[in-house]
């Protein structure tokens, strides 16, 4: 003990002994000390890295101007009222220079192109991150203090999302995400509200399960939930993974609590089904394919998703409903996006033949029911109750729960440490996110959240949405936001409006902000198209666009039907900018068609897109246009080929701003191709 | 004597740690890049099977898998033979390795790395005298501006521009008297400078003398959307295009 305390006590007289020398000491101790910020700050990173950015540029062809844009010591990009204070220029220094594109490396790369500059909103905004660090620590990773990391690119919409609230062009993962939480009925369970009030809709009814004994057998329930997609592989319905004997309670509950509606099944129709291949030749006439998808032998989905997968509709549907329902749709549900077809006797019964023909012996072979208990019927009632069934179904007896599983409203800005963890798993938000969307339970077996299949870019798209669903979003001020659009409730009016509930034209037109994007909008139809055309385009309705694969269908109007909407479309759908009597029909001059068609095919190539003279033309990308005087008002196309854009927002056509004598010779042209045109089309 | 030799003990254990430290670091890597499953048996040859030269978004799962198929001499598949996949930082694979199944292939989902640019991937495998094999993949991630270019071009430009029909979209260029060129023919682009590309998209074929089929539309999109149009042509174009002056800088 004695002989290592020895030592020091000399050092300490040594040093300390004398008090000249000890303050002698004491001062350069002291020194050294202060000399450490300054000299922390001489070798900080930033310092560093700027050095090498001055380095990197001196070789270069611009080294003078970039080292005049060049600024040294720390930079900050300061905006209070978004919470910005971000220094992350103080090191990416080239982030600017639109000369600096080859640079590959971190950090002086070049900023890619977005719609906005740094200095509008800082850097954090959509890469999140400590802007206010100076060290490359502090400012990308998450430590105790900071929390928020470098979000990782393939989130980087989630950005955009915190301001617009809408659709944007460039931004389709973000898109993708909001549709796929709308359509899947997360927002059924979760509600998120949007900070423009109101919250996210679902776009998608899950189908009522009040009457479901109308309609299927209890065999093809327990099936389905024992596997949604063995029945449709693009069912939008999760799998809850339950029990056997849950499964058989459930579907002996909603068996039981089914009541009937009156008309919904039909007594089978005495006429003979045709053969199948009518049934098919009717299902492809009839454009089923544009809503409906159906498994092809290769196992590809052919088909649209607006309406259920039709793979193996016939284990699912009793005849004497499926019958019911290609008669009238509307009498089961009165609010489906399905068409009432006015399809005859002889085409009802063809068409339940075909789609009962697609089914699966193997399917329903394994499923044996005893008839069930009353506890059976109790406790799958308790069981519905326990999962939520009706978030989204709607099902007799049973409310809608509110608050059924935690808001996400703001789940984008979730602290960390409020998250539990897998083992083995990164702990960051995104990961958290994703893995909870990947695979639910595997946080705790108990949890009531369904197993999805999501496939990995809906994963990316979903935890992108749910990113931007956050503090800073909520509390972005009203001049940074750009809300969505008001959705559109319109309904039209009287005798027509009820004509085109019935034939379900919303499902694929949009009117006046309502309905689908499959077929063309029809807000200014009346100004369009010619009366007659119209009529007999009820009556039969051929294509006017050769390359397109979904079409409108024919529904077998009667013409009384077909004058009442006719009427209705002719006045009320016009459009206010010009008067579609201004122009006249025919009667223009043949030097003037003559001008029109030089036109046509030398100056502006239309021939390219268009079909006029079907022997020669062969342009596919716009509509055919042989016929087209007698389809369409001559105002319209006239003021169509000023200005495409005007008349229907977002159309590929392009505006060639033509004069109006030119515009004038090409309508003259166009007006003068008489005629029913949908013989050509159909080549 | 004592004092002397503490200080000479302290700097031996000293280096022994470190140099064991060293070890134990290098060790751990070496382990982590040969884990995955051990092969049982060998192949000759590698080949991609698809997935090569797909256009994604940057710091985002690529649409379709990379599938690789390792052959023997005669070139038949060959099943459980193990495959590495690796690529540029950034890019991650899954599963990074594997072995081939069945038909002799191995799949795996790709995500490219948060900068937009050429990835070349490499999938490899070993022969059976240990020697390593590979083959190299190429794959473009597109920034925001390529790919609003790109979304651009599937709605106005490629039902002229690119032969190929899918099932949504008929391909127009059978029907066009004078052919346009692919986006992708870098042959033909590159020779065109940003100059010439923005006369033609906005004023039309005629700009440059050429086939007034090809419309104008610098009175339908904005000059941002054309730029982001000319962005994307040149990111995709095969041979790769160098802007000029770059040539120049690099030296
Ligand atoms: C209606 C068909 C059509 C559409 C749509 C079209 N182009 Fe073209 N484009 C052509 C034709 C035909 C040529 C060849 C002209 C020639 O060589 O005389 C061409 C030529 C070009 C060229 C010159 C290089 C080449 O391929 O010969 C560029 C660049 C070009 N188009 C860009 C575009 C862009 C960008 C768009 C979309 C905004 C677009 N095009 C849309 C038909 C079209």
């Amino acid at each position: 003990m004695q002989s290592s305390n020895q030592p020091w006590s000399s050092l300490w007289k040594t040093l300390f002994g004398d008090p000249l020398r000890a303050f002698g000491i004491v001062s350069a101790i002291l020194l050294v000390l202060l000399a450490i910020a300054p000299a922390k700050n001489h070798f900080s990173e930033w310092r560093h890295y700027q050095k090498g950015y001055l380095r990197m540029v001196r070789s270069r062809g611009e080294a003078v101007t970039l080292q005049r844009h060049f600024q040294p010591g720390i930079q900050q990009i300061w905006h209070p009222d978004i919470g910005v204070t971000d220094r992350c220029t103080s090191c990416h220094v080239g982030l600017k220079e639109a000369s600096l594109t080859d640079v590959k490396f971190q950090p002086y790369r070049k900023h890619p192109v977005i719609p906005h500059t740094t200095e509008q909103y800082g850097c954090v905004m959509c890469h999140r991150g400590q802007g206010a660090a100076t060290t490359v620590e502090e400012a990308h990773s998450s430590t105790l203090a900071w929390e928020q990391p470098i979000l990782p690119a393939r989130y980087i919409e989630s950005g955009c999302g915190q301001c617009h609230r809408a659709n944007l062009e460039g931004t389709p993962q973000l898109n993708q995400g909001r549709a796929l939480l709308a359509r899947y009925g997360c927002v059924q369970c979760h509600s998120i509200k949007l900070p423009d009030a109101g919250v996210m809709q679902a776009t998608q009814d899950a189908p009522s399960l009040s009457h479901i004994a109308d309609k299927t057998t209890r065999e093809w329930i327990f099936a389905w939930l024992k596997d949604p997609q063995s029945y449709a592989a693009s069912a939008t319905m999760p799998n809850f993974k339950l029990k056997d004997d849950d499964i058989r309670d459930i579907s002996a509950f909603l068996i039981a609590n089914s009541n009937p509606v009156a008309g919904d099944t039909l007594p089978p129709i005495s006429q003979k089904a045709a053969d199948s291949t009518a049934g098919a030749s009717l299902y492809g006439e009839s454009f089923c394919a544009s809503c409906h998808a159906v498994q092809n032998a290769a196992g590809n989905l052919v088909g649209g998703n607006v309406g259920p997968e039709l793979t193996r509709i016939g284990n699912k549907t009793k005849p004497e409903w499926l019958r019911a329902w290609i008669h009238n749709p509307r009498v089961y549900d009165p609010g489906t996006q399905m068409p009432h077809y006015r399809f005859s006797d002889q085409q009802v019964a063809t068409m339940e033949g075909f789609l009962l023909a697609k089914s699966d012996s193997d399917f329903l072979a394994n499923v044996h029911l005893d008839p069930a208990t009353p506890e059976q019927i109790a406790h799958g009632k308790s069981l519905v109750m326990e999962y939520g069934c009706s978030s989204c179904h709607e099902i007799t007896g049973i409310k809608k729960p509110e608050n059924f599983a935690p808001e996400l409203t703001r789940i984008g800005s979730k602290s960390i440490s409020q998250l539990i963890f897998l083992p083995g798993m990164s702990h960051t938000l995104p990961d958290y996110i994703a893995g909870k969307i990947r695979q639910p339970r595997a946080f705790s077996p108990g949890l009531k959240m369904p197993q999805y299949s999501f496939t990995l870019t809906q994963i990316d798209a979903l935890t992108t949405a749910l990113l931007a669903q956050n503090d800073r979003a909520q509390s972005m001020p009203p001049s940074l936001s750009v809300p969505a659009p008001q959705t559109s409730h319109y309904r039209p009016a009287g005798k027509a409006g009820q004509i085109m509930s019935d034939l379900a034209c919303f499902s694929c037109h949009a009117i006046n902000g309502r309905g689908g994007d499959m077929a063309p909008d029809l807000t200014w139809e009346g100004s369009s198209v010619q009366r007659k055309w119209l009529e007999d385009f009820f009556r039969n309705p051929g294509t006017l666009r050769p390359a397109l694969i979904r079409r409108m269908p024919k529904f077998n109007l009667s013409n009384e039907e077909i004058s009442t909407l006719s009427d209705y479309i002719m006045t009320v759908y016009q459009t206010p900018e010009f008067d579609r009597e201004s122009l006249p029909e025919s009667g223009y001059s043949a030097t003037q068609v003559e001008e029109g068609k030089q036109l046509f095919y030398s100056k502006y190539g239309c021939q390219s897109c268009h079909i006029v003279d079907a022997k020669s033309d062969k342009g596919y990308i716009g509509p055919t246009l042989t016929g087209v005087g007698s389809r369409l008002t001559a105002a319209w196309v006239y003021h169509w080929l000023k200005n495409p854009q005007a008349l229907r927002p977002g159309t590929v056509e392009p505006n060639r701003n033509m004069s109006d004598d030119e515009a004038k010779s090409l309508t003259a042209f166009l007006m003068a191709q008489k005629g029913s045109g949908t013989k050509e089309a159909k080549k | 004597m004592m004092t002397k030799r503490i200080p000479l003990a302290v700097i031996v254990l000293c280096l022994v740690v470190c140099a064991l430290m060293l070890a134990a670091s290098g060790c751990a890597r070496q382990s982590a890049s040969a884990a995955g499953p051990a092969p049982t048996a060998y192949g000759s040859a590698i080949v991609e099977s698809s997935g090569g030269k797909q256009i994604g978004a940057a710091g985002s799962a690529l649409p379709q898998p990379l599938v690789v198929q390792v052959n023997d001499d005669q070139g038949n598949a060959v099943t459980g033979a193990a495959v590495t996949f690796s690529g540029p930082s950034g890019v991650s694979f899954d599963p990074p390795t594997g072995l081939t199944d069945s038909s002799g292939q191995l799949s795996a989902s790709v995500s490219l790395g948060g900068m937009a640019g050429r990835y070349q991937l490499v999938a490899s495998t070993m022969t059976k005298a240990q020697k390593r094999v590979e083959i190299k993949s190429e794959e473009i991630a597109l920034d925001y501006q390529r790919r609003l270019g790109q979304l651009l071009d599937d709605k106005y430009c490629s039902r002229c521009h690119n032969p190929e029909s899918t099932s949504e979209r008929v391909s127009n260029f059978d029907n066009l008297e004078v052919k346009p060129h692919a986006f992708t023919e870098g042959d033909t682009l590159n020779k065109m400078s940003d100059a010439d590309l923005l006369a033609i998209i906005s004023h039309g074929g005629p700009a440059l003398n050429k086939s007034p089929l090809m419309p104008p539309y610098g009175y339908t999109l904005s000059k941002t959307e054309m730029q982001a149009l000319i962005a994307y042509i040149r990111m995709i174009s095969d041979p790769p295009y160098q802007a000029p002056g770059m040539v120049y800088a690099q030296k």
